[in-house]
């Protein structure tokens, strides 16, 4: 069959989308203003973060809050800034390619297969997303104790690992985006299950592979980690950082220096994923 | 005779059941990392604190059992527990399905503008979920003194006289709670949308032009919602589970607690029995309530989306 042409569609009338531009700008600056506001207010300077009446808009744009967020962070303690950063960088790292590589092999099978105590299980993995976190925190701290995972990197990268919200998008996606027939063709070829989900299953739901990325480099970028972890220096970057801004009012630069630095990473990362989600429709054609 | 049927007939069930679960061996291959993993660290703490919920616990002591005491305090004795469930109660009311359908539309709209500025256009959508403690501007904004964005701004035009402390007027703080939480719903339920409005085949869409599909509304009714039925579930369960789990909006913009109890949600009434009073027990108990209202609510929903689109 012949592709749409990526121009004009044929049921699309020019007057709806105008519309449609029309209300995604205006709501837009509604959704937009943290991250307009969090810009502006790291590169004021200190007299325009206290003027009055406020504005929005940086004027004398600077970068002294950047030096002297650094500044204040090397001279904390002992324990450097990059200390901080590579703990932080290799947890976000190794517990999201865990967790996509973990909940994708679990949604696969409960997605494509009845078994005993499939259904079950499913259900429960929903269920536990409401559980409200506050007081699982002593029972999950013994469970830590008993295993002697505390003050170590796995007390926040393993339970990264088994996160319900990833299981259950991927096991939801997988149910209406993969046709059943293409797993069977595969399997009559000579396929084994760990093939057929490899090279067939995974790359097709790159869309919800990115999403997850993106829930999970969030979570664990912006952990500080100190509910498991009591040295200093196997604290996380927010640690650091949530110091620096506990410092009073005349850190109100540096601290908003820090907030706009913490997003650096999982804006940078939300940007690639979502540029390749919307490719990939461009790209990807399932024909049965 | 029978009973010997009977026992005939469970023993070639347990066989059926055995064989069934030895020809999925690879099944549970698949499954056993995640698991292992989910279930040392998200249901047995669960289930440890739903037991908690039956004793008395301190957090210094061992909890002592005392049965459904708690339960019979939360429910007969406690007036601002009342208070808790009927502001959890009208922000999920409100914020859960208003942010259900606003991360949908958006979704769609979003879907509808031209590919080269749609990545550009989910980020400004997403941008208050992904800047993470950002929504505190809000307490910016809405500052009681004329420091506050809205009060200054809207002295300087002449619509008020005087400053209004939105955040500590039992009036105010409520409607203030609700905005701010419908600002952060559009997160996980959101991007699901997005990236399955990325996957419905093109050749759905082709048919549905030979068929005879006009506009974007028909569209939308009889082909991308039916495609959209599994990511639609999952939005749900996420607004439920955010709607009535608010509480951080709420302790950062109103204070903990607020005036008058006047921004108390259920899990602020849990934070501060197990966080501040060390009452573990009853603190358990709260969540357990809140766990099995949200349970039925979404029970009701999940069945309310299959007859979608039939």
């Amino acid at each position: 069959m012949k592709k749409i042409k990526a121009g004009r569609q044929p049921n699309r009338s020019r007057a709806g989308d105008v519309g449609v531009a029309i209300v995604l700008m205006i709501f837009g600056a509604f959704f937009a203003f943290p991250l307009v506001y969090a810009i502006n207010a790291a590169f004021k300077p200190l007299n325009e973060l206290f003027i009055y009446p406020p504005k929005l808009f940086v004027r004398n744009p600077t970068t002294d809050n950047f030096s002297d967020l650094f500044l204040l962070l090397n001279k904390q303690g002992v324990i450097t800034f990059t200390r901080y950063m590579f703990n932080s960088l290799f947890v976000t790292t190794v517990g999201t390619a865990g967790h996509i590589l973990i909940a994708s092999m679990a949604a696969y099978v409960l997605a494509k297969y009845r078994f005993p105590g499939s259904r079950t299980f499913f259900a429960a993995v929903t269920v536990a997303l409401m559980f409200t976190g506050y007081v699982t925190q002593i029972p999950g701290y013994l469970i830590m104790a008993k295993l002697g995972w505390t003050n170590t990197y796995w007390s926040l990268i393993i339970p990264a690992f088994a996160s319900p919200m990833g299981l259950f998008l991927m096991k939801q996606f997988m149910e209406s985006s993969i046709p059943d027939v293409l797993i069977e063709a595969a399997k009559i070829d000579g396929a084994k299950e760990t093939k057929v989900f490899w090279s067939i299953v995974m790359p097709l739901v790159k869309p919800a592979i990115l999403t997850l990325m993106i829930f999970s480099i969030q979570s664990l970028w912006n952990n500080a980690g100190t509910t498991y972890i009591y040295r200093d220096e196997l604290k996380m970057l927010p640690f650091a950082l949530q110091t620096v801004g506990a410092g009073g009012v005349a850190r109100t630069g540096a601290a908003s220096a820090a907030t706009l630095f913490m997003m650096i990473l999982p804006l940078t990362c939300f940007i690639l994923a979502q540029s390749n989600i919307v490719e990939t429709m461009a790209s990807s054609g399932i024909k049965e | 005779m029978s009973y010997a049927n009977w026992k005939a007939g469970k023993k070639r069930q347990a066989h059926f059941l055995w064989k069934d679960i030895k020809d999925h061996k690879t099944c549970y291959f698949f499954l056993a990392p995640y698991a292992v993993i989910f279930s040392l660290f998200f249901i047995a703490p669960v289930i440890v604190s739903i037991c908690y919920s039956f004793t008395y616990f301190n957090v210094l002591q061992p909890p002592r059992f005392i049965g459904l005491t708690n339960y019979i305090n939360l429910i007969l004795a406690d007036d601002i527990f009342l208070t808790a469930v009927k502001n959890t109660f009208l922000i999920a009311a409100i914020t859960g399905p208003v942010g259900y359908i606003m991360a949908f539309i958006f979704a769609w709209l979003i879907h509808e503008l031209p590919r080269s500025i749609r990545a550009i256009a989910v980020l400004v959508f997403y941008a208050p979920t992904i800047s993470g403690q950002v929504y505190l501007i809000w307490s910016i904004i809405f500052s009681g003194d004329s420091y506050g964005y809205f009060n200054a701004y809207m002295v300087e035009f002449g619509i008020m006289d005087n400053p209004v402390l939105w955040l500590t007027d039992p009036r105010y703080m409520m409607i203030i709670v609700i905005v701010v939480q419908l600002w952060l719903s559009l997160g996980a339920g959101f991007l699901s949308f997005i990236a399955g409005l990325n996957t419905i085949p093109a050749d759905q869409y082709e048919a549905g032009y030979v068929d005879g599909i006009r506009n974007r509304w028909q569209e939308l009714w009889y082909i991308t919602l039916p495609n959209m039925k599994s990511m639609l579930m999952f939005g749900a369960v996420m607004a439920i589970s955010q709607s009535f789990n608010t509480a951080d909006v709420s302790m950062n913009l109103c204070g903990f607690p607020s005036t008058d109890y006047a921004a108390h949600t259920v899990v602020t009434h849990l934070i501060d029995y197990g966080q501040q009073r060390f009452e573990m027990g009853y603190a358990s108990a709260i969540a357990t309530v809140l766990f099995a209202v949200m349970y039925l609510c979404n029970k009701f929903i999940q069945k309310a989306l299959m007859r979608l689109g039939t």
